[in-house]
């Protein structure tokens, strides 16, 4: 029972995996860059999620012929596309302000950050 | 025209947002008035809106002509247009305080329309993951704002918001995830019947729950999940402060109150008594710890930063308990705080250029050196509190008596309470404005410095609001039957 779970659902454990590398890596480490890291994993689990449900066993790629259905769902490919246009402009954005803070006061460690904030 | 109204409340702002940026090749301040422009055209379209909602009812239009549920739909009934209403009459507001107090660069303007863009959108949105993406979009035109700040602590800031509002907006796309696996769609009318069909106590669909409500509580900030907010509210340029303290965590409200409505629709609430619970649990406790933080603030932009954190927990309270009576309650509550704490940040922002007083220290003696603006702050503040006739009042009355039909005595308690604990932070920053010796002995030597000074602009918008914070209360009909236009029902009695 729990081999075939393993075997017929290791996209899912796949997933948890990444959601939890990626939150505690964002929560954990006191780098900034590595959060940012952190993030984009944290979201490559919720793509690789979306990405499973589109899956059904023996089905064909959805482009429409004779005798081919049924199809896979386009659906989450799209959706995925756009979320992963978004997560570009995130981490681009958040890279822009990790120079920004870096040039300012030359360090990328939180906590050093916190001390030369509360003085 | 007419028919693609509600999509050019989208399409105007994002068009004119690429103006100021291209302008920059030969011209240097621009912004200012593209951005005027263009939010008059919005708030035009946001007027016009409105009156075909009050006249014929709920607007839907498919987006490219895809028919829902395939495409995307936007849905425009009477919450949505009123906080259409308040998103252009805010951003008009910030833009005549932010003619004297900048920040003055074109790219600050274009990151101005962009957030107005991703706020309207969100607004009026029929589909979750349309939602999501004006979600995202809001989100990184805020970041950017954030961010323009000439301190470098307003990028830490930012940067904080930014990591922060992600994980919200990501639990957000999870629990969509979850959603359309139990159902394979992605618009609200459509989810809320095959979520029904699906049963409220499968596994996916309350986890779909769960995971929405928690990333959409993030954006809202909620106690404990309100981290960025403090920071990113008071490290950014006065302007800012005053818009996204006005308007993000509202339309973030907004969006949480049309997911509870119109996607998992009171029937759920009714079956699902543990959620509405969790709802509520979360909201008082945002309310309690929320004041209980604000009265431990030295820095006043601080203190109003988590004043907002229990503001929001009574707007959440009030749509979780979801009596007639109470969702009535948090709507106004909902506009009457996005105007009065709009108005605050502007006012402390007004006397800090004008005394250098940031600290509830500093404010000692500060009535009789800027009159106008300590008393504009004063009287924003007892609205806040709830003294009637204000706008502050009206909500918190409706909420409790909301609480009071439905038989949620704690609740009724917790409200209560918080009147006293938004009085206790308020009440002390009056008696150090008009009952104390100054602190601050010199004027400072930014006030000499033209760019700093206070413009009549600036005054006129904390007064407006100040006015606002008490007339708003004679629209309350108003807003009582543009709920009455909605697509969605709550909890009879």
């Amino acid at each position: 029972m729990t081999l075939e779970l393993l075997t017929t659902h290791y996209n899912y454990y796949a997933v948890v995996v990444l959601l939890g590398i990626g939150l505690y890596t964002i929560i954990e480490s006191p780098n900034l860059v590595k959060k940012v890291i952190g993030m984009n994993v944290f979201q490559t689990g919720i793509f690789l999620f979306f990405i499973t449900l589109a899956f059904r066993a023996d089905a064909a790629p959805p482009v429409i012929s004779d005798g081919a259905g049924p199809y896979v769902s386009p659906l989450p490919h799209v959706l995925i596309l756009t979320a992963i246009v978004v997560g570009v402009s995130l981490t681009a954005v958040a890279l822009a302000l990790v120079v920004r803070v870096y040039a300012e006061y030359g360090t990328l460690d939180e906590e050093t950050l916190e001390g030369l904030y509360h003085d | 025209m007419i028919d693609h109204l509600i999509v050019l409340l989208v399409v105007a702002p994002i068009l004119g947002s690429a103006v100021p940026t291209l302008a920059s090749l030969r011209y240097d301040r621009v912004g200012w008035s593209v951005a005027t422009v263009t939010t008059l055209v919005h708030a035009a379209f946001a007027g016009v809106l409105t009156w075909t909602v009050w006249t014929d009812g709920v607007v839907r239009y498919a987006v490219g002509g895809f028919a829902a549920p395939y495409g995307i739909e936007l849905v425009a009934d009477g919450l949505t247009v009123l906080l259409v209403a308040l998103i252009s009459a805010v951003s008009l507001g910030v833009l005549a305080y932010a003619r004297r107090a900048g920040p003055h660069a074109n790219s600050f303007y274009a990151q101005f329309l962009l957030l107005v863009a991703g706020l309207s959108g969100m607004t009026v949105t029929g589909d979750v993951f349309n939602l999501y993406v004006f979600l995202e979009i809001t989100g990184l035109a805020a970041y950017g704002l954030v961010a323009s700040g000439r301190e470098a602590r307003s990028a830490v800031a930012a940067l904080k918001y930014l990591i922060i509002g992600t994980i919200g907006a990501s639990l957000y796309l999870l629990g969509v995830g979850y959603a359309l696996a139990a159902t394979g769609t992605l618009n609200m009318a459509d989810l809320s019947v095959k979520l029904a069909d699906v049963g409220y106590d499968s596994t996916l669909v309350l986890t779909a729950f769960g995971l929405i409500m928690a990333g959409l509580a993030v954006k809202v900030a909620l106690f404990p999940l309100h981290t960025w907010q403090p920071d990113a509210y008071t490290d950014s340029p006065d302007s800012v402060s005053a818009f996204i303290a006005a308007l993000v965590s509202t339309v973030s409200a907004y969006a949480l109150a049309r997911i509870l409505f119109s996607v998992f629709t009171v029937d759920f609430l009714r079956a699902v008594p543990a959620a509405r619970a969790a709802l509520v649990a979360v909201a008082c406790v945002s309310i309690i710890a929320g004041s209980v933080l604000a009265v431990a603030q030295a820095d006043v932009q601080r203190m109003l930063a988590y004043s907002s954190v229990s503001q929001f927990g009574l707007v959440i309270a009030g749509f979780a308990v979801a009596t007639p009576l109470a969702v009535a309650g948090a709507t106004v509550h909902l506009v009457g705080h996005a105007v009065m704490k709009g108005g605050l940040f502007a006012a402390s922002g007004i006397i800090e250029r004008e005394t250098g007083a940031t600290t509830v220290g500093g404010y000692a003696g500060m009535g009789g050196r800027t009159p106008l603006a300590a008393g504009t702050f004063t009287l924003l503040a007892l609205a806040m509190v709830g003294v009637p006739p204000a706008v502050g009042f009206v909500g918190k009355w409706y909420i409790v008596l909301g609480a009071v039909n439905a038989g949620l005595w704690p609740v009724v308690a917790v409200l209560l309470v918080s009147t006293l604990l938004t009085l206790a932070y308020f009440a002390r920053l009056g008696e150090r404005l008009y009952f104390a010796e100054p602190t601050i002995r010199s004027e400072p030597a930014a006030a000499a410095d033209g760019g700093e000074a206070v413009s009549t602009a600036m005054i006129a918008t904390v007064v407006v609001a100040a006015v606002l914070a008490v007339a708003l209360t004679a629209a309350v009909p108003v807003v009582d039957a543009l709920l009455d236009r909605t697509v969605f029902e709550v909890i009879a009695g």
